[in-house]
């Protein structure tokens, strides 16, 4: 049995970073990716990673743009760690070799960026995600001694020992079909979003929230999973991601009558308002008929010099130009508000542990909660980094303290059966997986986007419940062992519809509007009822709903204005 | 919506047979992918066709394929411009299939998927990927010149998605060569003013007979490329560190060949291929008729390779190689070349758009 100190479940940023950290403190440390690691999604992270580190700038002003980003539902003892940690994470990274932007004196230079006092975002160009994440791959590939990459294994399931910890999971070899049980003292997931269970998303095919099903059927708690990020600036049916940057650079949002629209909404912060501010604006402006035909407004990206936009948008050009026919340095280019993050997930504290024993979450796939009701562009790169690093810090002392971990055997055999159950469906015996995931991924989109009511939101659940019957009896082509990607298919499906079940049960319970959750028939914030996250935990074939405090410690409630 | 046909080749390693072709008819909007058209395959017709996808959008890297020959992402290339492709290529008229293929120069494992592992990412840790900076970093950051951090970016922007391997002829030729992805990243260190160890990079690159003398010029990664890294522009920019800055002569002959290619056209102004070996293994010989010893060697060694350029016509002008009887250039040509060439020499600049930005700017 593959055995490790800590394994590290997903390889982005979050869990490239748990990993080195823990190898630097002296365990053996696994990391599994189901994809090659730099194909993670943290490479779509274009904008940049906000710090404190101008000499003008504090810590304190970092945090409590977050707080306010957040609608107060952020835990601002986790808000602040994360600030005052992230200068020290950019200079660590800048050192590592991240060819960040320099200013004309050779330092380090930032671009400003969504609900941000100060620029404070840094930089390499509009590939910030990938550059930080290649450089990290470089660091893994230099401590192979001290990490073992598992490339192209899939993880099926979580080992849960008789205590209740999580002591190892079930991984199958994509390449050879083997599935093996790997133990382990701790075991950090990081297995990023579940932006998959919308359609159209700015999230890769391979975001599924894995992590999150896999938590959840473990036993771990989790947390806002009502708050559902859209972004501002997507291109329309695709859904790709234009980046805060453009804004950042200076480019405008302009409705179909050429309206700067966003001085109705927010005359002070503009466009760089926070991100659900944006998004509401645009999508009233589309809905009551001030949009494009397509249902889309405009990004007028042409005011930004263009040598600047070269040096700075490099992607964005791109993307216009490759996936949208459009040269944005010319004309405008058509987005509309898309689905692109999520700010729930599984509960943690500050060191990444959940509540299962053994089991840790950092990133996407973790609820510190340091995003709250919605996340601020350029935050979430310093989620992966502050809480990837510190769940690898927390679960390599664990690693110290505790005996060898002796996950159940009978595990490896139910995984083993479950897979051969979903390869025996009679083919053409029930609807094909492709099928259910297209219909689960319309209907969230259609009712848990930017506004949602009670209505909608009850519509999407039992179409999900359904869904999931459909599922269980779902067929699939392959049965092959080698790259059988059909059955994989299969197990994210039965992944996405828990994401899906969930998101849909705590947006029903939350009657207010916050942040990214905006009920149509609940347009209020409501601090005295709802200054509390909602949390979920199986029970059963059902969530289970309960309540967690938010933490507050410097800024108390307040209007939030932009 | 449009109907399309992609003729994919599948290799299914489990049946005990070799690849075959099979043919998928699609219906999608124009303005969509090559994979696209895959994914709707593996959704409605055929979920055990295996294709490496993720984000669609260029960024990941994961889908290189060939179409119609050519490495790309599966992602980037619209099927109709596929399809006029194909169509140009058959030169029959329209309805020809959309050839989707597994990259090059690579193992395949199952359908379109390669052995990346392989093929590329032994040489990607061949060439020591990691920064290796001089002592303890600084308190702050490294103070560095903000053109070279816009410099290495351009190699930094690579996804690692293997199309410039797939398309290069000299990987074909030397499966061990180095290749266009791993040499650019060995250029993201060396042109990497916090990099120490940039002199030890070059000698090791220079030495290695699979190393930056292995490219042949030939601009097919280039071409591949996706994200316009340009792999060989950052290999002749190791070249020209490795030759003009920090004068390391190899065994490979790399440095002198170089110097014998512009020597020739820095005096004649073209580029007279009877010099060209010669000159390569003795620079400074004394005179057309005369090799030196060095060079009667170097040119005999060269035999064999000459020999099986004849026999497969790839050397066709065999009366270039005789000496004196090149050909001059038509109307003062070769004096314009030489003032081409002294207008480089004086001018030494990269041509890096992401520095100098757009013409007229």
């Amino acid at each position: 049995m593959p055995t490790h100190d800590v394994l590290v479940i997903g390889a982005g940023l979050a869990g490239q970073r748990a990993a080195l950290a823990a190898a630097e403190r002296g365990v053996s440390v696994g990391i599994v990716s189901k994809v090659h690691p730099v194909r993670s999604h943290s490479n779509a992270a274009q904008g940049g990673i906000n710090a404190a580190l101008n000499p003008g700038d504090s810590w304190e002003s970092h945090a409590f743009d977050t707080v306010k980003g957040s609608d107060y539902l952020g835990d601002q003892d986790a808000i602040e760690i994360m600030c005052r940690e992230a200068p020290e994470e950019i200079l660590h990274l800048e050192h590592l070799g991240v060819t960040f932007h320099r200013n004309e004196e050779g330092r380090l230079g930032t671009r400003a960026f969504g609900g941000a006092s100060q620029a404070r975002t840094y930089y390499v160009a509009d590939i910030t995600g990938q550059a930080i994440m290649h450089v990290l791959y470089e660091q893994l590939m230099k401590y192979s001694e001290q990490i073992a990459r598992y490339e192209e294994f899939f993880t099926i399931g979580l080992a849960i020992d008789g205590d209740g910890a999580c002591v190892g999971a079930v991984l199958r070899d994509i390449r050879d079909g083997s599935t093996e049980l790997f133990a382990a003292k701790a075991v950090i997931l990081a297995t990023g979003g579940n932006g998959q269970i919308w359609r159209p998303t700015t999230n890769a095919l391979i975001c599924t929230g894995d992590g999150i099903a896999m938590a959840y059927r473990a036993g771990a708690e989790l947390m806002d999973m009502e708050m559902v990020q859209y972004h501002p600036t997507t291109l329309a049916r695709k859904g790709f991601l234009i980046t805060e940057g453009a804004r950042g650079e200076g480019a405008h949002l302009l409705n179909a009558r050429g309206e700067r629209f966003m001085e109705r909404y927010a005359p002070n912060k503009m466009e760089l308002a926070s991100r659900d501010v944006v998004s509401r604006a645009a999508q009233t402006e589309i809905e009551e008929g001030r949009g494009f035909q397509e249902g889309t407004v405009a990004l007028d990206i042409t005011v930004v010099p263009k040598k600047r936009i070269h040096e700075a948008l490099r992607e964005i050009v791109l993307v216009g130009r490759d996936f949208a026919g459009v040269d944005i340095t010319r004309e405008p280019i058509h987005i509309k508000p898309g689905n692109h993050y999520m700010m729930g997930g599984v509960k943690t504290d500050v060191r990444g542990r959940t509540s299962v024993e053994g089991l840790y979450a950092a990133g996407e796939v973790a609820c510190v909660s340091v995003h709250g009701g919605n996340r601020l562009g350029a935050n979430s790169l310093l989620d992966t980094l502050i809480f990837g690093r510190r769940s690898g810090e927390d679960a390599s002392q664990r690693a110290r303290e505790i005996d060898r971990p002796r996950p159940p055997r009978a595990l490896l055999s139910d995984q083993q059966s479950r897979i051969e159950q979903i390869i025996g469906r009679e083919k053409g015996s029930a609807r094909r997986v492709a099928e259910v995931r297209h219909e689960m991924s319309v209907v969230m989109d259609r009712h848990l986007g930017v506004f949602r009511d009670r209505e909608g939101i009850e519509t999407a659940l039992e179409v999900v419940k359904r869904l999931k019957e459909e599922a269980a009896s779902a067929y699939i082509d392959d049965s092959g062992a080698v790259f059988n990607q059909d059955l994989l298919g299969a197990i994210e499906l039965d992944f996405m519809l828990d994401n899906a079940e969930c998101t849909c049960v705590a947006a029903l319970h939350r009657t207010e509007s916050r942040g990214a959750q905006f009920r149509t028939d609940f347009p209020d914030r409501n601090d005295d009822e709802w200054l509390k996250h909602v949390t979920l935990s199986a029970n059963g074939d059902e969530p289970e709903i309960g309540y967690a405090p938010v933490t507050i410690t410097n800024w108390e409630p307040a209007e939030r204005t932009y | 919506m449009a109907d399309y046909t992609i003729k994919v080749r599948r290799y299914k390693p489990e049946s005990g047979k070799g690849p075959f072709w099979q043919d998928f008819d699609v219906e999608l909007e124009e303005s969509l992918s090559v994979l696209d058209a895959l994914l709707q395959a593996r959704s409605n017709l055929d979920g055990s066709l295996a294709v490496r996808c993720s984000c669609r959008a260029a960024i990941c890297g994961s889908c290189g394929v060939r179409v119609n020959g050519e490495s790309v992402l599966a992602c980037k290339t619209k099927l109709q411009e596929a399809q006029d492709h194909a169509d140009r290529r058959e030169g029959a008229g329209a309805g020809n299939p959309i050839v989707v293929e597994p990259m090059g120069n690579m193992p395949v494992i199952k359908d379109l998927v390669t052995d990346m592992e392989s093929a590329h990412w032994t040489k990607v840790r061949r060439v020591t990927p990691w920064l290796l900076p001089a002592g303890e970093p600084p308190e702050r950051e490294y103070v560095v010149p903000p053109e070279s951090m816009l410099d290495i970016t351009q190699s930094m922007a690579c996804i690692q998605c293997g199309a410039c391997v797939s398309a290069c002829l000299s990987m074909e030729a030397d499966p061990d060569f180095i290749g266009p992805a791993a040499l650019a990243k060995a250029y993201r260190f060396v042109g990497d003013p916090r990099d120490a160890e940039t002199r030890e990079r070059l000698h090791d690159l220079a030495q290695d007979p699979h190393g930056i003398y292995d490219c042949t010029h030939c601009f097919g990664c280039i071409d591949a490329c996706p994200k316009g890294v340009a792999p060989m522009d950052q290999i002749m920019r190791l070249r020209r560190l490795a030759t003009h800055d920090e004068e390391i002569t190899d065994q490979n002959n790399g440095r002198n060949h170089e110097a014998a290619f512009t020597k020739i056209i820095e005096r004649k102004g073209t580029l007279d291929e009877s010099l060209l070996l010669q000159e390569s293994y003795a620079p400074g010989v004394k005179g057309k008729l005369m090799p030196t010893r060095a060079a009667i060697k170097g040119l005999v060694q060269s035999l064999p390779t000459a020999i099986r350029g004849i026999r497969t016509g790839k050397m066709r002008s065999l009366s270039k190689l005789i000496p004196g009887v090149h050909p001059k250039l038509p109307d003062g040509a070769q004096e314009e070349v030489r003032e081409i060439y002294r207008h480089a020499e004086e001018h030494r600049t990269e041509i890096n758009l992401y520095i100098q930005g757009e013409e007229g700017e």
